[in-house]
């Protein structure tokens, strides 16, 4: 099962679970709906935490909170970018 | 002031964080604000008045922003507390709800929850312009028509709509909103259960009772309302928000990419740090001349115009003196805070807990702690307050208690004063003024001592839930000089305020401390000096200046100073900076004019400045200058460590609500202070 971890700058994942219990509250707040899709935006100068765009905003969290968002259908940056221009 | 009767219309702000909902209270209530403690506890609310066509007046209170009704942080507390509790004094009778159009899906949800409490409700849409360039078109009618609400788009930078929303505030019956969700369908049960204990509340509030008393039991249930919500508002987005042209790379990506650069952000980020600290010696060194200039004129106007004696003494040399001390360094202080609330209003500042992050979180601290660490540079109360927004308890005890370390505006005066004496006003390589220098290495002392406590405590003090990082980071907008302007004119009117009521009353007693003395000593010199010849004119001077010193050291300031002498000579400190220590207990940026009504007591007039009157100032047993280099350091170290702030103690036991913290945190500064001027000055001596 990939994480919000494995996504990679500039690529897009659909969300299909929050796996903390803890958390999951607060990131579905924050928009983190499963079925949205994201995309990873920026990656802090130290590695984490990272910022992803959600819901037309950006949103910045640590790795061990990506951690428990799961995702799938990856799509890197490219292929995106060019379906948008087409 | 702004007295209110029962029947007026009550009105309370509420909305996500960055929606633009303090740019809407500034221009619902222009400079007719103030802040004070919100009913019943002791978190402080901003509250205005709103004027319509000259008749009808409304009370608004503007909330902390909040992301959900169910609050994750202090801060959510307050603002939730006060729409949702009906016993609460507060209790608005109509809910503004803010809310970001050109980030409408999240700003709805927190919108749908407060319309599902049933009071009347009126949605403000701000960032209609930046929706725009998006390329979002909102139709408005459809939106109010699917809400069943009034939608009122604003503008408060060029005050597009303000009237509209006020004619619609007092004007319009405000209908009560389509439900989006069914909130009986999620638990029946529980629901049903609520309802006996509470027949006046609608599903939504049962439902937010149960979250208060039985959390428990909701369990998923919350986060199944959430996605339910999303789901409702998806639909109504369909409906009413077309996307017209596809979503160019923003503007704000685009800085992101050079601020947040791996090293250009943290490049960029020392050199506005940089910036400020040069800007708040060179920019603000003429209107303080000017200040200076005017009091002392004002002191030799009323001691030429108003007839001698006790009272014209205590007026120039303990009300004047003090309290030009301290006025002095308010465009220091003016300055300090307009870069803080720039920084703050631009939407660099979470840029800088986005960067932060990681090494804040190694000392125990949480990136959301740089901000009200970065403001601690300018007053250490707003900025505990300020740590209401880390949701988590052990990052947000630590940050407090570590806050007090920063330099705060406070210590400026008193650094300013020393650093002017121990170098010169020159500059270093044509660039750098060196006093801005050494004062920018005060703040980093300040700055690391505070990231090395914060480790240790690290250790100490236990963790009670998951620490997390969850953190907006908005679009880069213009700051808006009126928020900024209203800021800056309630932080000055509180630092003349409050400061200037310590320090008119710590000067005047000082000032009888140091005018009585015990028995009869000081008719005793007197007399002695009347018995000498007074032939020679020459000396009346130098014979007078001899009367005041000695009847300084006679009086019952002196013997308090000499009594706690011994304790701090071992850190360079002579009784007159006793005094000066002792008072400033109160305050720390009392200890200048301390200095100033001691100093003032020694000598003829007021024209010396006390910089000048204390580099005099010899050692009565070698006759060296008495502030040598290891003094001067001591001192301003002394001062850097020390919790020398009777707000900070009070703001920390309010904050915390237990002595312990505050106690603890006045133990270790105190601790610390001794430790480290006792050290520098037996090296350097």
């Amino acid at each position: 099962m990939q994480t919000l971890v494995d996504l990679k700058k500039g690529e897009y994942a659909t969300i299909t679970a929050i796996s903390d219990n803890q958390l999951k509250l607060k990131l579905m707040e924050m928009g983190c709906i499963p079925g949205e899709t994201i995309r990873l935006s920026q990656i802090a100068p130290l590695g984490d935490p990272i910022a992803i765009e959600v819901q037309g905003y950006t949103l910045s969290l640590r790795l061990s909170e990506a951690a428990s968002i799961k995702i799938n259908n990856i799509i890197p940056k490219t292929i995106k970018n060019k379906s948008f221009s087409a | 002031m702004n007295q209110l009767t029962d029947k007026q219309l009550r009105i309370a702000i509420t909305g996500n964080p960055n929606c633009g909902k303090t740019s809407v209270f500034n221009s619902l209530t222009g400079l007719n604000q103030q802040v004070g403690n919100y009913a019943g506890t002791t978190v402080e609310i901003k509250s205005g008045v709103l004027t319509y066509n000259q008749k009808q007046k409304a009370r608004i209170i503007d909330l902390p922003g909040t992301y959900s009704i169910y609050p994750k942080s202090k801060d959510e507390e307050i603002a939730i507390d006060a729409l949702i509790n009906p016993s609460s004094k507060e209790s608005p009778d109509v809910i503004l709800v803010v809310c970001d159009a050109s980030n409408l899906k999240r700003n709805l949800l927190y919108f749908s929850q407060v319309a599902d409490l049933g009071k009347p409700v009126i949605l403000v849409l701000t960032m209609m312009d930046i929706a725009e360039k998006k390329g979002l078109d909102i139709n408005l009618v459809l939106l109010s028509l699917n809400l069943g609400i009034r939608v009122v788009p604003v503008n408060p930078r060029n005050g597009k709509g303000i009237d509209k929303l006020k004619d619609t505030i007092f004007n319009t019956l405000l209908a009560t909103q389509n439900h989006l969700i069914d909130i009986y369908n999620l638990a029946p049960d529980l629901i049903t259960e609520e309802r006996i204990r509470h027949p006046e509340f609608n599903d939504f509030q049962c439902f937010l009772a149960i979250y208060k008393n039985q959390r428990e039991k909701l369990d998923d249930l919350l986060s199944e309302e959430t996605i339910q919500r999303y789901s409702a508002i998806n639909n109504i987005l369909l409906d009413s928000v077309t996307q017209k042209t596809a979503e160019k790379e923003q503007f704000s990506n685009r800085l992101d990419k050079i601020l947040t650069h791996r090293i250009w952000g943290h490049v960029i980020f020392l050199f506005i740090l940089f910036i400020i600290f040069e800007s708040i010696f060179s920019i603000s060194k003429f209107p303080m001349l000017w200040i200076q200039n005017s009091f002392s004129w004002f002191g030799d106007f009323f001691t030429s115009h108003f007839p001698e004696g006790p009272l014209n003494d205590l007026i120039v040399n303990g009300v004047i003196a003090g309290l030009s001390g301290v006025i002095v360094f308010l465009p220091q202080i003016i300055l300090l805070f307009a870069f803080i609330a720039v920084l703050e209003d631009s939407g660099y500042m979470a840029r800088v807990s986005f960067m932060m992050d990681k090494l804040m979180r190694r000392v125990g601290m949480n990136g959301k702690s740089v901000v009200p660490l970065i403001s601690g540079v300018a007053c250490a109360v707003p900025s505990i307050m300020a740590t209401r927004n880390i949701e988590n308890w052990k990052e947000r005890i630590i940050t407090i208690m570590v806050i007090p370390l920063m330099s705060c505006s406070a210590r400026l005066p008193v650094y300013t004063l020393l650093i002017s004496m121990i170098t010169p006003d020159k500059m270093l390589w044509g660039v750098f003024n060196v006093q801005g220098l050494i004062l920018m290495g005060m703040y980093l002392i300040g700055f690391f001592s505070a990231i090395a406590a914060a480790w240790v405590m690290k250790f100490l003090i236990k963790a009670k839930e998951r620490n997390y990082f969850i953190l907006e980071l908005p679009t880069y907008k213009a700051p808006r000089l009126k928020n900024i302007l209203l800021t800056l004119i309630e932080k000055s009117r509180t630092f003349v305020w409050e400061a200037g009521k310590v320090i008119v009353a710590v000067s005047v007693i000082l000032w009888m401390a140091a005018s009585f003395g015990p028995g009869n000593s000081f008719a005793e010199i007197d007399a002695k000096y009347a018995n000498k010849n007074l032939s020679n004119e020459l000396n009346a001077k130098e014979i007078s200046n001899k009367i005041k010193s000695e009847k300084l050291f006679a009086s019952y300031a002196g013997h308090f100073g000499r009594f706690i002498e011994p304790a701090i000579q071992p850190l360079g400190f002579d009784w007159k900076i006793g005094i000066a220590l002792f008072s400033s207990l109160a305050a720390r940026e009392v200890f200048v004019g301390t200095m100033a009504t001691i100093y003032n007591l020694g000598d003829e007039s007021n024209s010396l400045s006390i910089r000048d009157r204390m580099m005099e100032e010899r050692d009565p047993i070698t006759n060296k200058p008495k502030y040598t280099m290891a003094v001067a350091f001591s001192l301003m170290l002394f001062y850097a460590f020390a919790l020398q702030c009777m707000s900070t103690i009070a703001t920390v036991y309010k904050e915390t609500k237990t002595w312990k913290w505050a106690s603890l945190q006045f133990l270790y500064t105190s601790g610390l202070a001794y430790l480290v001027s006792l050290v520098i000055f037996q090296v350097f001596r």
